[in-house]
């Protein structure tokens, strides 16, 4: 136990002084995480308000696949873009493996289907209300898109939040695809991984504590906004 | 001018089960009309008909005077209970205008005017969706003024609303016909339809059973469900089938 407390003790001083290798970790994750989740975001949103709009056929196997999608695991789409991504995979040339573009792209992979699949519900729900009055209006599906897609932007919220939390948290793609080299592509889910395997749980936990606090502070923000938001708007 | 509207045949069903039934008949331009019927006579299916948001099983709806034009166009339609966007009040007129292709620099004096009509100038930054329901029907019917349509259709308007709320709506209701609006609207509310109506249909399941001057439907009305409905007999569609056992059609004898 008294390891332990040396470690969490060691730990907040890593946090509170704002360790040099610490910081360039945080600082990456958090580039990564961003990144995928903004490139998913732009995809994902127009792709969910089209499916829950249109009708096509295929529409319900897509529905299933997306949704089976959402659990996708890390560990599975990292090792689909190191195949694509190694130098006798398709997208080889561009010598992108073990580089931080490879594991924006993994996790982009991994997200886009969560925001399009949780796009999808909150727009067909917003549509079931407003098609009348909008179709009344002139607005077929195509031209409801954007002002479904900005009515319905803090439930989008949400979905956005949950595309954050899964790429924040996953280890296994960034670690097939980034390799967790020191100064290149170490995040800290990787770092944590491998500090604790070596012993290091200072730095584990100096990690593990930012990762949380990481993770409150953006949903903390993000319900607040929402609530006041609703509280004025309606 | 998109009038004259012509029903022909129609008839509408879901699952095999038929709604509107054969209805014909021609709107032109000029009177307002009430349609009146029980829950489930077809009203509201009727106007959505007409209004294009469901297309006829068979039959035709025919806008007579469009001559190549989209009579979508011409047309707006209040729905029993308003779907306000999440924006302000202005911007729920300024977004309808925007969809029939209205520059921006005429929508900013549409959207003044069609407020200050209704009323609604001092809410107009406010978020609509918290306006009271009155206040909701009222920008609804803002911004189907702000459109300046030829036909306006409403369904209920007013049904969910307080007397004091009801008689602001009747009043833009008359303002818009005023102003050149061909008024085809639906009611539970008999006050209501002699009060704003110069024609009225009458339907029950599916069928227009009458179509006749608003003054003479109310003194002498033909059909005799009509006369029942009218009288208030709370179980007048009764009489309909009472008329059926006393003279059944010659098919269901055999």
């Amino acid at each position: 136990m008294t390891d332990f407390s040396d470690a969490f003790g060691a730990a907040l001083g890593l946090v509170l002084g704002f360790d040099a290798d610490l910081a360039e970790i945080v600082g990456l994750s958090l580039r990564v995480s961003f990144l995928a989740v903004a490139i998913a975001t732009a995809v994902g949103l127009p792709v969910g308000a089209a499916i829950a709009l249109y009708r096509f056929p295929g529409r319900a196997a897509l529905l299933v696949a997306m949704n089976a999608l959402m659990g996708l695991p890390p560990v599975v789409v990292g090792l689909i873009v190191y195949l694509t991504l190694s130098r006798a995979g398709p997208l080889g040339v561009f010598g992108l493996l073990f580089t931080p573009a490879a594991m924006i792209f993994a996790q982009m992979l991994l997200v886009t289907p969560i925001i399009a699949a949780l796009t999808r519900q909150v727009i067909e729900d917003l549509w079931v209300e407003y098609e009348e009055q909008l179709r009344s209006l002139g607005a077929g599906p195509g031209r409801a898109v954007p002002a479904l897609l900005w009515d319905g932007r803090y439930s989008l919220l949400t979905a956005v939040l949950a595309g954050f939390g899964r790429a924040s948290a996953e280890v296994g793609a960034v670690m097939i695809v980034g390799g967790n080299i020191d100064h290149v592509t170490r995040v800290m889910t990787t770092a944590i991984a491998l500090e604790v395997s070596k012993g290091d749980l200072a730095l584990a936990l100096g990690l593990g504590i930012v990762l949380m606090a990481l993770s409150l502070g953006v949903n903390g923000a993000a319900f607040a906004l929402k609530e006041a938001a609703e509280r004025r708007l309606g | 001018m998109i009038l004259p509207l012509t029903i022909q045949d129609v008839s509408f069903e879901i699952g095999g089960i038929r709604l509107i039934k054969d209805l014909n008949c021609t709107l032109e331009a000029g009177p307002r009309t009430m349609i009146l019927g029980a829950n489930g006579a077809g009203k509201s299916l009727f106007l959505r008909l007409c209004h294009g948001l469901i297309r006829p099983t068979t039959g035709r709806v025919l806008w007579q005077g469009a001559k190549g034009r989209d009579p979508a166009d011409a047309q707006a339609m209040v729905f029993q209970r308003p779907v306000m966007l999440r924006r302000s009040v202005a911007a729920n007129v300024d977004y309808a205008l925007k969809l029939r292709g209205m520059a921006a620099a005429e929508r900013r004096a549409a959207v003044e005017d069609a407020l200050g009509h209704t009323g609604l100038r001092r809410l107009a930054d406010n978020p609509a969706r918290v306006l009271s329901v009155g206040e909701q029907q009222k920008l609804a019917l803002a911004r189907a003024w702000a459109l300046q349509p030829e036909v306006l259709f409403l369904d209920e308007p007013t049904a969910s609303l307080d007397p004091a709320a009801t008689h602001a709506v009747e009043q833009i209701i008359n303002a818009i016909d005023a102003a050149g609006t061909r008024i085809v609207m639906t009611t539970h509310d008999l006050g209501q339809a002699r009060r704003l109506g110069d024609e009225v249909m009458f339907l029950n399941r599916g069928r227009l059973l009458e179509k006749a001057l608003a003054e003479r439907f109310f003194s002498e009305p033909e059909n005799d469900l009509a006369q029942a409905f009218l009288k208030g007999e709370l179980l007048w569609w009764q009489r309909g089938r009472d008329n059926l056992k006393r003279n059944p059609p010659k098919q269901r004898r055999q």
